[in-house]
């Protein structure tokens, strides 16, 4: 579907039956289920009211009142029941009802019924989606569902957390915000107490948890949008050191894991990668982590760290 | 669209809907208001036919379905109509937690495509009768994201067409083209792949949809081939997945306090000076990322991640402990001696390998190779890394 001509024929043919279920209906709350101003709307009723049947007389075209707030619909022309979906509209629901079925997390029974029902109001035109299939392919341990209970239920959560970025475990009290699941993979946006900030915890990096008994205090005047930025959840701050490594065809995938400034092939079939980078010892990781099929280009105080490190480890053997 | 293009539609559709019997052309245009015209005059007549071509076209493209036929073998100009049986959504009755699942299913695309497609269906099912602002929160925000070759290759697999892209991996910094008979896509751990018959391998092929270069673009006739009878595509992908099967065990000392990580990985942790360990079971739900491939038989260094950007980078973490004190013994369970080589390495002088004699070997290697700062070997080098990757699929 395109252009903004077809997006109104469109939108006038689910309106009639719309108004139809809802007498009385505020024109506001109808705007806003279509996805239009106020303003918009009125000239939408307006254009339906010349419309109707072959005859075309009074009693022929689509009529209705309209006040100031309301709009009753009195003759909707034959046109009680919205176009059924397109196999489009049906497979964008479908999969995502599947999607949302496989979160972790979610309570599957309604989505379950959801989709059943879509499914058979679909029709033939739903026949696309049998084609995808989504499942989720981490390992639910139940701790997003506990995660759940505790924003329900408003309390504060101490967790065991292990943080990747430092290669490290910790305990903290968190006062969690909401939870999020991005492409089947759960996080738990809180407030960290130890921290005092808002944080985004991955739900596979709890170790342990524990509901307490207290209030969750969560907000302090934080917006739940810190750490989930243009869909995606880790975006390097702009001054993080930018790193650069030759890395070899082992270690490509680095490109496809981590986001990157650039990607450049060398004669001789290896790479320099541009990355940022959270600090340098976690860059250092990163680079020994990839063995001998990486290199470090700049800046020169990793190599060092790097070179040095692994002389004290060499001192072991 | 014009406004009275728009009321036209409208008006032609209502007409439609309402007869029983075709209506031809002319009788359309007799009837809905917009279509009045010299049916005498040629230019006048064409005019009108090309108007009513292209609103025909408008409505078939809005998903109406639009019958054509003749009423009696007598006619001899085909006529027009609407089913409305075909035309209408059937009744949907949603209890208010089902249609707070619709709600949110239609609103976690991050995909402009889907995206549209899934409000413009959440429209109709709202025309429909069906409330959906009623339902709890589900507490839960969920995002699906999904690649632009993704519908692309859904168009191809519903008329089940051939498809020609561009494709690049890791291994390779060329997009290959590749031809294929696409049967099915599927969403595994947030990534999208695409299964099918691989026209010049002549064998199943799983295609990772991000790793598409440009335009997806069908080829060949529609209809050209059929998916495998009873097709599971979950194990489809599955079993392009190099599962390890051959495990074996590595002993290593691991300081105290140090490679959070590795611990998380393990079997099993015990302080050293243990003279009956007690056995610390680690979860392993850490372990580490899988990759999936396009050819089984070549398999990409799988490695997993050493380090992690985090979105909770902070960084207040705890003082390290006393750095020489203690070390505990840590068991770990692998499948490739040189990505865990590689991957113990970069925990530095944190981790002394104990055995097996290989893994503590290549460990060795790498870090003399680190700590004079020798570069990369090239590909054309004989190294160890590069026996691993052709050893490995023949």
């Amino acid at each position: 579907m395109s252009g903004a001509g077809t997006e109104r024929l469109a939108r006038l043919l689910a309106l009639v039956p719309y108004l139809q279920a809802r007498p009385g209906a505020l024109i506001s709350e109808v705007a806003e289920d279509h996805g239009v101003t106020e303003r918009q709307l009125r000239d939408d009723l307006q254009l339906l009211f010349v419309c109707g049947l072959p005859g075309y007389g009074p009693g022929d075209l689509i009529d209705m009142s309209l006040d100031d707030d309301t709009v009753t619909l009195t003759y909707h022309a034959e046109l009680d029941r919205p176009l059924r979906l397109t196999a489009d509209e049906a497979l964008a629901l479908i999969v995502a009802l599947r999607a949302l079925a496989e979160t972790p997390g979610v309570d599957g029974a309604a989505v379950g019924r959801a989709l059943a029902k879509v499914e058979g109001a679909a029709g033939e035109a739903g026949r696309s989606a049998k084609q995808v299939a989504v499942t989720g392919g981490y390992e639910d341990t139940g701790v997003a569902a506990q995660v759940r209970g505790a924003l329900e239920r408003g309390r504060a959560l101490k967790i065991v957390y292990y943080t990747a970025g430092r290669d490290a475990t910790s305990e903290r009290v968190i006062d969690p915000m909401r939870l999020l699941v991005v492409d089947g993979r759960a996080y738990v946006e809180a407030w960290c107490r130890r921290a005092e900030a808002v944080r985004m915890f991955r739900i596979d990096r709890i170790d342990a948890l524990e509901e307490l008994p207290e209030p969750s205090v969560p907000a302090r005047g934080m917006s739940p949008e810190s750490g989930f930025r243009h869909g995606a959840v880790f975006a390097p701050a702009p001054d993080s050191p930018l790193i650069t490594l030759r890395v070899g065809l082992g270690s490509r995938w680095i490109t496809e894991y981590y986001p990157c400034d650039d990607v450049r092939a060398e004669p001789g079939g290896t790479w320099l990668v541009t990355l940022r980078a959270s600090d340098l010892e976690w860059a250092r990781r990163l680079a020994m982590g990839l063995g001998e099929d990486a290199e470090v280009v700049s800046p020169p105080e990793l190599a060092e760290l790097v070179r040095s490190e692994a002389r004290a480890a060499l001192a072991a053997y | 669209m014009s406004r009275r293009r728009t009321e036209r539609l409208v008006n032609l559709l209502l007409c439609l809907l309402s007869t029983r019997r075709y209506l031809t052309a002319a009788q359309i245009a007799a009837i809905v208001p917009g279509y009045e015209h010299d049916e005498n005059d040629p230019k006048s007549h064409e005019a009108f036919q090309r108007m009513f071509e292209r609103d025909k076209g408008e409505l078939r493209d809005l998903g109406v379905p639009l019958e054509t036929g003749t009423n009696s073998v007598f006619d001899s100009e085909p006529g027009y109509r609407v089913t409305r049986g075909d035309y209408a959504l059937p009744e949907v009755h949603l209890d208010p937690e089902e249609a707070a699942a619709v709600g949110i299913a239609a609103r976690l695309w991050h995909h402009a495509e889907l995206s549209n497609a899934a409000s413009s269906g959440l429209t109709k099912l709202r025309a429909g009768g069906v409330d959906l602002a009623d339902g709890p929160p589900l507490g839960i925000e969920p995002v699906v994201s999904a690649d632009p070759a993704l519908t692309p290759m859904l168009a191809a697999i519903d008329v089940r067409r051939a498809v020609k892209f561009g494709y690049r991996t890791p291994r390779d910094d060329q997009p290959r083209q590749r031809r294929l008979q696409p049967w099915g896509v599927v969403s595994w751990r947030g990534r999208w792949y695409v299964i099918g018959h691989d026209l010049d391998r002549n064998a199943t092929r799983c295609f990772r949809l991000s790793r598409v270069v440009g335009t997806v673009s069908a080829v060949g006739p529609l209809g050209a081939y059929a998916p495998p009878e009873g097709l599971d595509l979950v194990a489809q992908v599955a079993a392009f997945d190099p599962e390890p099967t051959d495990q074996k065990s590595a002993r290593v000392r691991v300081r105290v306090g140090a490679a959070a990580g590795l611990r998380r990985w393990a079997d099993a942790v015990r302080p050293e000076e243990e003279e009956t360990p007690e056995l610390l079971e680690a979860d392993v739900t850490g372990a580490g990322a899988v990759t999936l491939l396009d050819d089984p038989g070549a398999p990409e260094a799988v490695v997993p991640p050493a380090a992690e950007p985090d979105p909770d980078a902070d960084e207040c973490g705890e003082p390290a402990p006393d750095a020489k004190a203690a070390w505990d013994i840590v068991t770990l369970s692998y499948s490739d001696p040189e990505a865990l080589a590689a991957r113990l390495a970069g925990y530095g002088s944190a981790v002394v390998v104990q055995d097996p004699p290989d893994v503590r070997d290549a460990v060795i290697r790498h870090l003399t190779r680190m700590a004079a700062g020798i570069p990369a070997p090239r590909p054309g080098e004989a190294s160890t890394l590069e026996t691993r990757a052709v050893g490995g699929s023949r």
